[in-house]
């Protein structure tokens, strides 16, 4: 029930990938992204073998169709809009189907496109086997700020919570003959949102009581990393560098 | 006589506004004592036992835990010898796994390693949920958290272990495994509650406070044995519950 979206994320399993350290999957995933985004829009084999590595390691993690396919539906405010370019972009027109299509725009469409979906790609990758609080611990072993850390746990943490509360608090306004799917009763949401407001904001000076009760005095005690070997690091490297190796090879041979 | 683990002397605070919230209490608790502290609602309970590890301070009387008197100095001390578990374990279990939230005490008192490991065992082992470790706080049932809740607390090693409504909204099952895990603690405990039979089961001695001040203190027995003085002080056994004093 409660928590599922916060999970919905991960995918548990025993591969080799679930078992790397979360700071050289996190390493390994940023470093990749940049090489993709730094390839050229016209090297389209490029990208089909970066989409080759990527489906590869999901289907290496066991992540399955249906899981990487639901999980990708994120991007379709971003398709839409890309979808757009090839109407309202300037320059030389190509005929198609009778349409009248800039040719700057399409090649932005797919720019944007191809470089999304390999983007979220690797982030569905890192995610489905890495789960919070391994990816919390990544960071700090990536030297993140612990503040910020702490703070993004905190956020996970809670947002359970205060969604559950936010749930809990609609089926009392439903059960009092509440019906949300007319526009006209929109006010009972706000002034509910208000509510969770004060209620979180009371919710944080418990919490901070219960840690200072526990001992804290302002700073966060640092979380236990484990260290990666360089065997992980040499090996999870490597696809970054062969990423790298693709996209200068690109601009080589254009 | 022992030196009391807790030693409340003619402890008085009032809120910003005025409004008196203690009115002179006066409360020893000797180690290895089990107490239950009960009283209706608004009668002062949480605020007093926020002053046992300084979350409030004094502003008249003292508060001494074994001997060391709460000050701005000492109130890092305290806190270690004074664990309080809050009633809502949702307040209470803020860090990603539970695990790190079992060790975040520890850790602030500058723990690691070995020692470090042996303490979070120690304490999910004393509440009976060691396989919990790995879990996120978020996905345990409501009785596991108010478990782990109190192993954060246990692993600092107080010297009382002070719970606030620990029975709260617990099915029947639930709180027969916490009263068994609790019974088992050498710990010295004060236990705040609306749970009267649960206070009959667990504390030999208790403490009723109304409007601020005590207005009994002794057997539980006796105590819930007197018919008159739980009806002036807004408390009541459940229905078909008696309780026979000197039993």
């Amino acid at each position: 029930m409660a928590g599922e979206h916060v999970h919905a994320l991960y995918r548990h399993g025993e591969s080799a990938l679930h078992r790397l350290q979360p700071q050289v999957k996190i390493a390994t995933a940023f470093l990749f992204v940049f090489a993709v985004v730094a390839t050229p829009r016209e090297a389209f084999w490029a990208f089909g073998v970066y989409a080759t590595i990527l489906i590869s390691l999901a289907a290496f993690a066991r992540l399955g169709v249906r899981f990487v396919a639901t999980r990708m539906i994120v991007e379709v405010p971003f398709v839409l809009a890309a979808l757009l370019f090839p109407f309202i972009a300037g320059g030389d027109k190509v005929q198609f189907l009778g349409l009248a299509l800039s040719e700057n725009g399409l090649w932005a469409m797919w720019n944007v496109l191809a470089k999304a979906t390999l983007g979220l790609l690797t982030s569905i990758v890192l995610a489905g086997t890495t789960d919070i609080p391994a990816m919390l611990r990544g960071f700090d072993a990536l030297r993140v700020p612990r503040v910020l850390t702490a703070i993004m746990g905190f956020m996970i943490r809670y947002l359970d919570v205060v969604l559950g509360e936010f749930r809990r608090m609609r089926v009392a306004m439903q059960s009092r003959g509440y019906n949300p799917s007319w526009i006209g009763q929109a006010k009972p949401y706000a002034t509910s949102a208000g509510t969770i407001f004060v209620r979180s904001y009371e919710r944080g000076e418990r919490v901070y009581l219960a840690m200072a009760s526990r001992g804290y005095s302002g700073h966060m005690p640092p979380s236990s990393i484990q260290a990666a070997t360089a065997r992980q690091w040499l090996v999870a490297l490597s696809l970054p560098v062969l990423a790298w190796a693709i996209a200068a090879l690109a601009w080589v041979a254009q | 006589m022992s030196v009391p683990t807790i030693a409340v002397d003619d402890l008085r605070f009032a809120y910003p506004d005025g409004t008196p919230a203690l009115r002179g209490i006066d409360l020893h608790i000797h180690p290895g004592e089990r107490v239950a502290l009960l009283g209706p609602n608004g009668a002062g309970k949480t605020t007093l036992i926020l002053h046992m590890n300084g979350i409030h301070m004094p502003q008249q009387g003292t508060v001494a835990v074994s001997g060391l008197e709460l000050s701005q100095e000492s109130v890092m001390e305290v806190r270690r010898r004074v664990g309080i578990v809050f009633q809502d374990p949702d307040d209470q279990l803020f860090m990603p796994t539970v695990r790190e939230d079992v060790e975040f005490g520890p850790r602030n008192l500058g723990l690691e390693g070995p020692a470090l490991d042996r303490r979070v065992d120690d304490a999910l082992e004393a509440m009976e949920v060691p396989d919990l470790v790995d879990r996120p706080p978020n996905h345990l049932s409501f009785g596991q958290k108010r478990r782990v809740a109190i192993s954060g607390v246990l692993a600092m090693e107080p010297e009382i272990l002070v719970l606030d409504e620990p029975t709260s909204n617990l099915d029947p099952a639930s709180r027969r495994e916490l009263a068994t895990a609790l019974n088992r603690l050498d710990t010295t405990q004060l236990i705040v509650t609306h749970d009267l039979p649960f206070a009959y089961e667990m504390c030999p001695r208790s403490v009723v406070i109304d409007k601020g001040a005590i207005v009994a203190n002794g057997a539980t027995a006796e105590i819930l044995g007197d018919e008159a003085l739980l009806r002036q002080h807004r408390l009541e056994l459940p229905y078909g519950f008696s309780v026979t004093p000197n039993a």
